[in-house]
């Protein structure tokens, strides 16, 4: 028997892997966990204030805007200052000073013990036991030697990150090809030249890189540093707010470190891309979308 | 005494024996290929002659003076790769050389020093081909760009040796003979020696004056590191290029 009706199926859909959302589409992707977040956190929110009006625990829009006002718009009654700015203010100093001391301690330790094999011998191993030390194991030592001040929260994320960048500026020197150390040799210069002229523009982006790797580590010890001993800051106030429960200030709190690690990540990038123009175009030859 | 006197020369690592017992003389101006099969010590013949590599035994003289121990501006290099520096435009690339040389400090310059170099560099680069080429950074020159911008970073420090390991092995057969003009001729107007290791036999033959053929000659299937590879066949091509005379 004959069918009526010959049907052709055409199968002309693409592999999975080729798939791409293009246009509304890929906002709309991008957006979907947020509003499902949202989505998630407003229902419970709702659910918990139907039982019981006050409830702390999940608070809702209002309770959030009145707890992003009391600490990001009103002057605290004591020190006339706005806590959220005051907090800000405490924690990016720390932070800047200690990853600024490590980029320093990072370079500099990366390109000796890189270039000078007599310096690595020496002080290639140490380095490497401090790397493995973890440092909030030795936050009581830093305590008791560096006092409960600013000295000891910039100790503690020097010695959380600087190990690792020193390490990695290290391995970055040494990647550099044998070729161009014995071409910069061939025309005549001297060691300083070579880590002046050769080593050192080529591992400064390295550095950056290494850098907004080390940012998540920097964040967590600068909070645990305020969260144990402070008078100020994001993490202080967190810990401290803590205590009475207070959800409203806690998330956007959260809301804000999130935002700020963020932006720091994005300038690094930034910076990376305008200032080595050779080494942009190279990576957009590579992998180009 | 000539230009350059190698006299029983051995290179050991442990019990293996890469290079034995070499003998050479090399006049000042002779465009020498090295050819042979992997392994067989050309690369570490090529490695001493930079001054990355010490013989294990034997003598190598410069001019009647030991070899130096370490690469200098004397001995320019290209090598197949990684010759040219990535950071820098190729003006800035052959600029180096000048910097490197009368800055011995701040390594770069300044001003009207800047200003008199520069024009220096970019004659260099004209004269590779490059001259318009100047603000370009390695990665955006083709392969063959990047080995001319190599000679020419080197060449501008006039050294008297030039040392090519595999200069052209990457680059299509047209532009490796665009390339082997170019060589030839900067070769007759600086009058430089040449040492260029290659595993084309063929360009070997079209480019020097006398071909080194590195090859082991005994092996002891036994024992195979106990004899190292000696110059098999040295062919002076005198009919070719003359230009000292």
């Amino acid at each position: 028997m004959r069918l009526p009706i010959s049907v052709t199926l055409e199968v002309n859909v693409k592999r999975a892997i080729n798939l791409r959302p293009s246009g509304p589409l890929a906002i709309l992707l991008v957006l979907l966990p947020f509003v499902i977040a949202a989505g998630i956190y407003l229902s419970a929110s709702m659910a918990r204030h139907a039982a019981n009006a006050n409830d702390r625990l999940l608070p809702d829009m209002q309770q959030l805007v009145t707890g992003i006002r009391h600490v990001a718009i009103d002057e605290d009654a004591r020190t006339g200052n706005v806590i959220l700015w005051s907090d800000t203010r405490a924690s990016l100093r720390r932070l800047g000073w200690g990853i600024g001391i490590s980029a320093v301690i990072g370079l500099l330790s990366g390109m000796l013990t890189g270039m000078f094999p007599l310096i690595r011998t020496t002080f290639a191993p140490p380095i490497a036991v401090l790397s493995l030390i973890p440092p909030m194991a030795i936050l009581p030592i830093i305590f008791i030697i560096c006092g409960l001040g600013e000295v000891a929260k910039i100790v503690l994320i020097v010695l959380g990150i600087a190990p690792v960048i020193m390490r990695d500026m290290q391995n970055r020197v040494q990647d550099l090809p044998r070729e161009q150390m014995i071409k910069a040799q061939s025309l005549g210069a001297s060691s300083w030249q070579i880590a002046m002229r050769v080593v050192l523009p080529q591992v400064l982006p390295r550095l950056l890189d290494a850098l907004r790797l080390s940012l998540g580590a920097a964040w967590l010890f600068l909070i645990s540093a305020e969260a144990i001993a402070a008078e100020d800051g994001l993490g202080y106030r967190i810990f401290l707010v803590r205590r009475y429960m207070s959800m409203d200030v806690i998330l956007p709190y959260v809301a804000w470190i999130t935002l700020l690690a963020w932006v720091t990540d994005r300038v690094l990038h930034t910076l990376y891309v305008r200032a080595f123009p050779w080494l942009q175009t190279q990576a957009d030859q590579g992998d180009a979308p | 005494m000539s230009f350059i006197a190698i006299r029983h020369l051995w290179k050991e690592y442990g019990t293996k024996v890469v290079l034995e017992n070499i003998s050479l003389d090399v006049n000042a101006g002779d465009f020498i290929s090295i050819v042979g099969a992997s392994g067989c010590g050309k690369t570490t013949f090529f490695k001493m002659l930079l001054g990355e590599e010490k013989p294990t035994r034997g003598d190598m003289l410069l001019d009647g003076a030991p070899w130096p121990e370490e690469p200098d501006a004397d001995r320019g290099v290209v090598f197949q790769r990684y010759s040219v520096f990535p950071h820098l435009t190729a003006l800035q690339n052959v600029l180096l050389g000048l910097e490197l040389r009368d800055a011995p400090i701040a390594a770069r310059f300044f001003g009207a020093k800047k200003r008199a170099a520069t024009e220096k560099a970019q004659a260099m680069l004209d004269a590779v081909g490059l001259g318009s080429s100047g603000a370009k950074y390695p990665h955006e020159l083709s392969g063959g760009m990047q080995q001319r911008l190599a000679l020419a970073q080197s060449l501008i420090r006039e050294p008297k040796i030039l040392l090519l390991d595999e200069p052209f092995g990457a680059l299509d057969p047209g532009i490796k003979a665009d390339m082997h003009a170019l060589l030839l001729q900067l070769w007759a107007e600086k009058k430089f020696t040449v040492f260029m290791v290659t595993h084309d036999i063929k360009e070997g033959f079209a480019l020097a004056t006398r071909v080194l053929v590195f090859d082991r000659v005994r092996i002891d299937p036994h024992e195979p590191d106990a004899y190292g590879a000696k110059i098999s066949y040295d062919l002076p091509l005198d009919h070719k290029h003359k230009h000292k005379s």
